[in-house]
């Protein structure tokens, strides 16, 4: 635990589940919120720092590092970064040629971007939940800045921004797709002349309307809840080394158990995110029902 | 969950990521992919065609030496036959050179046979008149009995 005595438990927890949040406030002007009330009151026009610069950094390492692998690619034999890269991507494709029937060069990039990049997202979480931000705020004092008040979450897959935002660049890649290869008519035709024929279109409408919706909520949701789930956990362990020696000991015992068993969620969580945007693209491309 | 502009930075970012992999990143891994498998695959049957290749070289070796070994046998029957030909005919030869010598043998024989035979007539000639000479000398001369004495020594 970082925190002074004086912190209780639940403002340990809510520390750690507010953003470094970047907005503008009437009282104080342009600048980083104080607490998640200041974060909220920032509204849409805020920012949430830490998870952009943590989403794109790792971002930005994927594709360093396939970048790196593309550029001096061999056919024969391979040396070990091609040769890990090359086992992602066949991976990817693998699944890519089960799911997708359709012809689009689009999507199997976008399936190893998404598993590539929710994958190292994830991985963050495995990092003690307060290493980072502990370093982050001993180095914003020396700025003058009260470390209480300073905050850093470093998992971007437990901000819903990062997930929505994800899911709904899927949604969008949907309803395109939808329109352009099955046409206008068809694509509507589909809303609303199904399950129960012409004469119930509204029914229809209100049924294929949520099955649709709910693809990128449910999507954009899973990942959300399971890492956010899982961070929580975390902290939780986290709050029990402050509890003297048996609680400190069983808790490097839960933190390890726990992690170890985190690595499957988030294997699971980046590869789900993956394998459902391949299914629903898929469904975008078929043009026959 | 506060939503705020990190969504639309992270929609951006997102679709970033996703452009560069599609345009930079997933071409080339997948080429290079493709690339080997057909390599692996012409290895493969460069292979298989090498295998193929040694049977047909161990067969056709097979089938020269059976060739070589058939005439090898075929130059030794000739030339036995042709070492059984010129015994033959050294046979013949030997017999043919023996008659001849004993034909000239005899007819050597022959001549000196009559050449002794000559002589012989001759000798028994002179010496029958010699000794009639001796017998006769009290009462002939040998020139008028000559007559006499040749037809005896043509009787010899």
């Amino acid at each position: 635990m970082s925190s002074s005595e004086t912190l209780t438990s639940q403002a340990y927890i809510q520390h750690h589940l507010t953003n470094l949040t970047f907005g503008y406030l009437p009282e104080r002007g342009w600048g980083f919120a104080h607490n998640a009330a200041e974060a909220a009151q920032m509204g849409f026009l805020g920012i949430n720092v830490d998870t952009m610069f943590f989403s794109i950094l790792l971002g930005g390492l994927f594709v360093w590092f396939f970048k790196k692998v593309a550029d001096s690619v061999t056919a024969g034999a391979p040396g070990s970064a091609q040769n890990f890269a090359e086992w992602v991507v066949e991976f990817v494709d693998e699944n890519v040629r089960n799911s997708f029937s359709g012809k689009n060069p689009l999507v199997a990039p976008l399936g190893l971007t998404i598993f590539c990049w929710v994958l190292l997202m994830n991985t963050m979480d495995l990092i003690p939940v307060d290493l980072l931000p502990w370093l982050f705020g001993q180095s914003a004092s020396l700025f003058g800045a009260d470390p209480h008040h300073v905050f850093l979450r470093v998992v971007p897959t437990t901000d819903p921004n990062t997930t929505f935002g994800m899911a709904l660049v899927v949604f969008g890649l949907m309803i395109y797709y939808s329109f352009k290869v099955k046409g206008a008519a068809a694509f509507i035709g589909e809303l609303t002349l199904q399950p129960f024929g012409k004469w119930a279109i509204p029914a229809n409408l209100v049924l294929e309307g949520i099955g649709l919706i709910s693809k990128p909520i449910s999507l954009a949701l899973r990942l959300f809840g399971n890492m956010y789930a899982g961070e929580m956990i975390f902290i939780l362990i986290a709050i029990m080394y402050g509890g003297g020696v048996v609680l400190g000991v069983s808790a490097g015992l839960l933190q390890f158990v726990w992690a170890v068993f985190h690595i499957l969620i988030i294997t699971l969580q980046a590869f789900i995110f993956m394998v459902l945007t391949i299914v629903y693209m898929d469904m975008a491309h078929q043009t026959h029902h | 969950m506060n939503f705020n502009l990190t969504l639309i930075g992270q929609m951006i970012s997102f679709g970033v990521f996703v452009w560069f992999t599609m345009t930079y990143v997933w071409a080339p891994i997948v080429n290079a992919l493709e690339a080997r498998k057909a390599k692996v695959a012409e290895g493969l049957a460069a292979a298989e065609r090498g295998h193929h290749e040694q049977e047909l070289g161990r067969k056709r070796a097979v089938e020269t030496m059976h060739e070589a070994k058939v005439r090898a046998s075929e130059v030794i029957g000739q030339a036995q036959r042709r070492a059984t030909e010129i015994i033959e005919q050294a046979k013949l030869d030997a017999r043919a050179e023996g008659d001849r010598m004993l034909v000239a043998a005899q007819a050597e024989l022959e001549q000196e046979t009559n050449r002794a035979r000559e002589a012989l007539r001759s000798k028994v000639g002179e010496l029958a008149v010699a000794a009639a000479e001796k017998i006769l000398q009290k009462e002939i001369n040998a020139a008028s009995h000559k007559a006499i004495v040749d037809s005896f020594a043509k009787q010899i």
